[in-house]
């Protein structure tokens, strides 16, 4: 299991010393290589998941299946670019004297402990350990969102604790009731907590216990996702942190919170032969949706704008596998895909622009395009594909999901219609002058990160054209398994 | 089983949802991390009781983390915050006292409702104490809501942890010890950050009431 060690402990090692020399000019570059050697895990996990099929390890405490080996490899992904991102943006931070070395140990120790407890959230075995690993990388985020001790920063961390630490507690409470239902099945040691063990017994465990159990835990990781009602803490959190703390807050936090709940829905739906499960994420999540949506154009704040919208599309994928079935789960497994690629790559351009204007007030940043053509065109191409323009991932996988509700859940598409299209225009007509708009400003002394941004986008674009046969084959596999 | 040990757990269980109640109708900090040590101490020994009536060893390792830390550690370190930033003072709640009092007994009839069919198939001895459980979740919830300083809200916050706990114990004779020593670990941590942000917010605001906390709102 030299892979899976790989992974987990490349990012163990990187908090340890960038605890110790954080400060250091090296030290982004430091971030990068342990990033990088968590990649090379998890790239080496993916080969082996995909010659040998599932696996287990450490006497079974982790499972590596096709359903979060494809999010391993995402996370570890977008870990990376957003690690080569935050090189030069930390660097104008310290220029403006945002971050001091204290902050800049802090926030590089945090930047690979948060990489370490969501890959543990992804590949542990155990329902138990997956709750103290969703509550540990609330934890990172808190003192990465706070990053900056102003008072705002301060008023979001604090927000964001408290309501994601009451979430993640009704979480535990479901965890407690699903162990009550297991034990009778399975027996009364640590097993029982297993998630292999669950899910082979998962027709027998007692449906009144897991009904009540479900809503606990829907409650709880949904807080994490995001969900509508209980998402006040995610605008106050991606806009007054450090900017690669929002990318990878959106791109990767929320999937690994929708992957807890999808685990959580084969056991239900395992349990009680009732669609329960289902009908309450298709409910909550075109909620978001909706909520979402019509929030955006209420926004002034660009990155504040960008987190309604990941409430939206976070919702999108929460209905996709609330409709259930193969093709709405395959739709939602592509859609949490490209809105992680897509949306960190817009944080990217969102990052530059804001240090460039010096302010996050979309007003007042303006004409992007003349002062710094790559950035203003970035945004420009990311937010066309965010919006679901066609040839873009999000067009392919919103095309699948409304045309599946249309079919499964007539009543819903007009309401989703609807969403999309007031998101469309609220982010349209935002974007537009900060791209294209007159400008007095300088160009930024240094040289943004772009490579990111343009690998994000070209996935992104290449997931909507065309899926490659192992990509297509590995999406059936984890759509079989949790859309029975 | 002894009938002793049955008794036994359902006096703590009263005690548990005694002490809920008073921690909700308390104004004083200073009595609230009290009470709090209180209640964390009357989780300790039913926890051992439960240990010793059913022989399960791995309850006393648990009582044990629980008393290090709900009845001596987080105490100790909350005294020594509202000692740093001297806040003694009444606390102010944003819904008064007997109208909370109220809602509380509202929602232990609604845990009672949802936890009795529940508790029927708990194979534990300690199965009527689970509508109880919950009630303490619920009640250290609506303390949280109602608060509106920082330091009691974090006190409602682990007093949920208390809860849930007891619910454990209730239920099925406590967690996985790997999975019980990891919350315990991210309390701990949880309480430290709490702790540290406490100060900074204090020298922010010039004071701990978080509805100076109201800025980022939608316009």
């Amino acid at each position: 299991m030299d892979a899976l060690a790989l992974l987990l402990g490349s990012p163990l090692a990187g908090a340890a010393l960038l605890a110790l020399f954080g400060h250091r000019g090296a030290a982004r570059d430091l971030n990068v290589a342990f990033s990088l050697g968590t990649f090379i895990g998890a790239c080496g996990l993916t080969a082996r998941v995909v010659a040998e099929g599932p696996l287990t390890a450490w006497d079974r405490e982790f499972f590596v299946d096709p359903l979060n080996v494809f999010l391993v490899t995402l996370t570890a992904f977008v870990a990376l670019t957003t690690a080569i991102f935050s090189r030069p943006y930390m660097r104008v931070e310290q220029e403006h004297g945002k971050m001091t070395p204290r902050r800049l140990r802090l926030y590089h120790s945090m930047y690979q402990l948060f990489s370490f407890t969501m890959l543990l959230a992804l590949t542990t075995n155990n329902v138990g350990i997956l709750w103290v690993a969703m509550e540990a990388a609330t934890l990172t985020t808190v003192l990465l969102v706070s990053v900056y001790r102003t008072a705002a920063s301060l008023e979001a961390a604090w927000k964001y604790f408290i309501l994601c630490g009451v979430g993640i507690a009704q979480a535990l409470f479901g965890t407690v009731l699903l162990y009550m239902a297991a034990e009778k099945v399975v027996g009364p040691e640590a097993g029982a907590l297993l998630w292999t063990n669950l899910e082979a017994a998962k027709a027998h465990l007692d449906p009144q216990i897991i009904t009540v159990a479900f809503a606990f835990l829907f409650v709880g990781y949904g807080t994490k996702v995001g969900l509508v009602p209980v998402h006040n803490w995610l605008p106050d959190a991606h806009a007054e942190g450090p900017t690669p703390v929002s990318a990878v807050l959106s791109g990767l936090l929320l999937n690994v919170a929708l992957y807890a709940i999808l685990r959580c829905k084969v056991l239900t739906d395992g349990a009680l032969q009732a669609p329960l499960a289902g009908q309450l994420m298709m409910g909550f999540g075109l909620l978001s949706v909706t909520v979402g949506a019509f929030f955006l154009s209420r926004q002034k704040d660009v990155k504040r704008m960008f987190a309604y919208s990941s409430i939206e599309h976070m919702g999108l994928s929460t209905f996709a596998f609330g409709i259930g079935g193969p093709v709405a789960t395959f739709a939602g497994l592509l859609h949490m895909t490209v809105h992680s690629l897509t949306k960190s790559a817009i944080f990217f351009t969102v990052g530059h622009a804001a240090q460039k204007a010096g302010t996050q007030v979309m007003e007042d940043i303006r004409g992007l395009a003349r002062a710094n053509p790559t950035i203003g065109w970035g945004l420009m191409l990311g937010s066309l594909a965010i919006l679901g323009m066609p040839p873009f991932g999000v067009f392919a996988s919103e095309f699948l999901i409304l045309t599946t509700a249309m079919r499964e859940q007539p009543w819903a598409t007009p309401i989703l219609l609807a969403a999309l299209g007031v998101a469309f225009a609220s982010v349209f007509g935002r974007v537009l002058p900060m791209v294209f708009g007159e400008t007095a400003l300088k160009r930024l002394p240094h040289q943004p990160a772009l490579v990111p941004v343009f690998v994000h986008l070209s996935l992104a674009l290449v997931l909507g054209l065309y899926i490659p046969p192992y990509l297509d084959g590995w999406y059936r596999q984890a759509a079989r398994m949790i859309g029975g | 089983m002894s009938p002793l040990a049955g008794q036994l757990i359902n006096l703590f269980a009263a005690a548990m949802l005694l002490l809920a109640f008073a921690m909700l109708s308390q104004r004083r900090v200073l009595t609230l991390i009290h009470l709090f040590a209180l209640q964390g101490a009357t989780l300790v020994a039913s926890t051992a009781v439960v240990g010793y009536a059913t022989h399960q060893p791995h309850l006393y390792l648990s009582a044990g983390i629980t008393l290090a830390l709900k009845v001596f550690l987080i105490p100790w370190l909350l005294h020594r915050v509202i000692n740093r930033l001297s806040v003694r003072w009444d606390v102010e709640t944003l819904i008064n006292i007997p109208a909370t009092m109220l809602i509380g007994i509202v929602l232990v009839i609604f845990a009672f409702n949802i936890a009795a069919p529940i508790a029927q198939l708990s194979a534990s001895v300690a199965r009527g104490t689970f509508g109880i459980a919950l009630a303490c979740l619920l009640l250290s919830f609506m303390m949280m809501i109602t608060r509106s300083k920082a330091v009691p809200q974090v006190i409602g916050f682990l007093a949920m942890e208390n809860g849930l706990f007891f619910a454990a114990v209730s239920a099925t004779y406590g967690m996985p010890m790997v999975v019980e020593l990891g919350i315990a670990l991210d309390v701990l941590v949880g309480i430290l950050i709490l702790g540290v942000f406490m100060f900074q917010i204090r020298e922010q605001f010039d004071s701990l009431d978080i509805r100076h906390l109201e800025k980022l709102k939608e316009d």
